[in-house]
């Protein structure tokens, strides 16, 4: 049986992965992070797992890569300026198939920016932070609750998409103490890797099955693993054909891209009838949740939608929950405009608004409501 | 005895290292240790990061990870404390070892992990074209130092000694017996072990400070390696032109994970008293 716990989001963070079945964290600690790695370094060791404070940043992601490789379920945590220095790791994880969790508790940038201040400013870091050709998964919990479920299945997808994947939360959700349920692992489905069925001598680590994941042996197996950064065979030597180069970067990208209809998941507000609908994501979508309630009672059919994966951006699901009256989006987001820019993309259809703020406070219902007052005049 | 042969690719030869590069020697040695202590195959990993030394992994027929530059050691860090009965060594060179990963290399030694660092030191980048590294002796000709270099070039040993490692080794490629014997006492000791291997690169840092030939650079290691007796009684303003070779250093501590158990189990019992 779970336990209802009274937690902050950054705790609750680490209850999901110890349920979710990690039993590794490396990391360097970071405001608005640090909780994780406290919460972490006190849970583990009686579990028989292992936390480990690295150096940097850089050490923190390529320990949780090899731990991952010698079978622990394994994750670390930080913000933006370290998930800066995290992303060429990162980049070995989606090029190595290595799966592995990130838990960015993001904060005013660029740079030292707002160090203990609000935003939502990691959109695109954690998008395309890391260099060259690749897609990543990127969930995004807008309660504590959901730091809970969502952490959980952030170890799912890394384990069946053999991928690292990124949970993105904030310093508002971070340290917001609520109610979670944090749920047994009896109680909860989890996933684990596919791991190899065949002979030994007949493993190749980066042939993939006909869903395009490849099964992965542990260090320490029979089945020998060659881990390989650079673009490889399936055997996992390097090869740098052009062939082998187009197949093993589309393989990758189409593992995650081709499987939006399972990775992509939102959470709607009256968007059936709505005329125009929030898209938001994270502590945001509380607010555009309310906003929308507040513009009803205004006459104005407003609706919601909270993207709990933000990539893959969850177009079908975004698409069927839009009803035939929807003709104007307002995305709301605590940055200069990130989300927007997918949004603009995706539906050129629609006439699409933004309401943002990066002053380092929260977005609050009133500000969004003002917009879409304004937007629908 | 195993055949040192199993733990190698040799279908895979030759090798890609230049000609008279001196990898090839540091390749088998460490082979050799492992049949030595008769290492399973499937028990030891092999890490390297990126480099003329980084595509050592390729000859290995045992587990090999082969990931970003200067990494090798933070990477080994995750596979050797997720799965302790596992023989881990991180093959790096000292532009891996201890420029762009020195940072991990002072952290590793002091964290005392059981695991082997074998750095072949051949002064310089030669994947790259042959740059400086933290490692090119003061003066050292290379192609961004046309000039000279001005900057001090690391002891790879002192700094590892310095920052805790509990065996540390230089050898040379010329001797090669010695080499074999204290990689396969490093990778026997129990906690962080290092070995450095001075190395040879004919094809750039040879060439540019007057060792023209692979085989002038053997004879300069064969003639410049001291033994500690040998070196020690060496006028000072000596030294510098001398390399002290042989075990440098051997402590006996309790590694990392011999301590991170009894941590587990005092976690265990404070958990019990909570609950």
């Amino acid at each position: 049986m779970g336990k209802v716990k009274f937690l902050q989001g950054n705790h609750a963070c680490v209850e999901g992965a110890v349920a979710a079945g990690a039993r590794f964290y490396a990391g360097y600690p970071i405001t608005p992070s640090s909780e994780v790695a406290q919460a972490a370094s006190d849970k583990l060791p009686p579990l028989g797992g292992y936390y480990v404070q690295m150096e940097d940043e850089i050490a923190s992601m390529a320990a949780i890569v090899g731990s991952s490789l010698s079978g622990l379920k394994s994750f670390t945590a930080t913000s933006g300026p370290g998930l800066s220095l995290m992303q060429e790791n990162l980049g070995m994880a989606i090029m190595g198939e290595v799966p592995c969790v990130i838990i960015d508790v993001a904060r005013g940038g660029p740079s030292t920016g707002l160090a203990t201040k609000q935003a939502q400013g990691d959109v695109m870091q954690t998008r395309w932070g890391t260099h060259g050709d690749h897609t990543i998964i990127v969930v995004t919990p807008a309660s504590v609750q959901e730091c809970f479920d969502l952490t959980v299945r952030a170890f799912n997808l890394s384990e069946k998409y053999r991928t690292p994947v990124i949970v993105l939360t904030d310093k508002t959700i971070g340290h917001l103490r609520e109610k979670v349920d944090v749920r047994d692992p009896s109680e909860i489905e989890i996933i684990d890797r596919k791991r190899p069925t065949c002979p030994p001598g007949d493993y190749k680590p980066y042939r993939a099955d006909a869903d395009g994941i490849p099964p992965l042996a542990a260090y320490g197996d029979k089945h020998l693993l060659r881990i390989n950064s650079s673009m490889h065979g399936e055997e996992g030597f390097i090869n740098q054909s052009p062939q082998n180069a187009t197949a093993l970067s589309k393989r990758l990208y189409d593992k995650i891209e081709n499987n939006v209809a399972d990775i992509g998941r939102i959470k709607t507000f009256q968007t059936e009838d709505a005329e125009i609908v929030i898209i938001s994501f994270g502590i945001s979508a509380r607010s555009a949740f309310r906003s929308a309630a507040l513009a009803r009672q205004a006459g104005i059919k407003a609706g919601a939608i909270q993207l709990q994966t933000l990539w893959p951006f969850p177009r079908p699901q975004v698409q069927e929950a839009l009803g035939n009256s929807c003709r104007r989006l307002l995305v709301a987001e605590m940055n200069m405009g990130q989300l927007a820019l997918e949004v603009e993309r995706v539906f050129t259809d629609m006439e699409v608004y933004r309401v943002n703020k990066w002053s380092g406070e929260d977005l609050l219902p009133r500000e969004i409501l003002d917009r879409l007052k304004e937007v629908s005049e | 005895m195993t055949d040192y042969r199993d733990y190698l690719r040799e279908e895979l030869f030759p090798q890609m290292w230049c000609s008279g590069c001196s990898h090839g020697i540091s390749l088998g040695s460490i082979a050799r240790a492992m049949a030595a202590l008769n290492l399973e195959r499937h028990k030891t990993v092999v890490s390297t990061g990126i480099g003329c030394w980084g595509k050592a992994d390729d000859y290995f027929r045992t587990h090999v990870f082969h990931g970003t530059h200067g990494r090798a050691l933070s990477f080994a860090t995750g596979i050797k404390v997720a799965k302790p009965e596992l023989t881990v060594l991180a093959l790096m060179g000292d532009g891996d070892g201890v420029t762009i990963g020195g940072n991990h290399f002072i952290h590793s030694a002091r964290r005392n992990l059981d695991m082997t660092a074998i750095i072949t030191n051949n002064f310089n980048y030669g994947m790259t074209g042959g740059q400086y590294s933290a490692s090119s002796p003061e003066g050292s000709i290379t192609t961004t130092s046309k000039y000279g270099t001005m900057e001090e070039g690391f002891d790879i040993c002192s700094l590892a000694i310095a920052s805790g490692a509990t065996f540390v080794a230089r050898v040379n490629p010329y001797h090669v017996t010695q080499m074999d014997k204290l990689i396969a006492e490093a990778i026997a000791h129990k906690g962080f072990s290092v070995v450095e291997i001075l190395s040879n690169c004919p094809t750039y840092f040879a060439r540019y400070n007057q060792k023209a030939s692979a085989v002038e650079m053997m004879k300069y290691f064969k003639e410049r390696s001291l033994s500690r007796k040998k070196y020690d009684a060496l006028p000072e303003e000596e030294k510098e032109n001398y390399f002290l070779t042989g075990k440098l250093h051997q402590v006996v501590k309790d590694d990392f994970h011999k301590k991170y158990k009894d941590l587990q189990k005092r976690a265990r019992e404070t958990a019990e008293e909570v609950s």
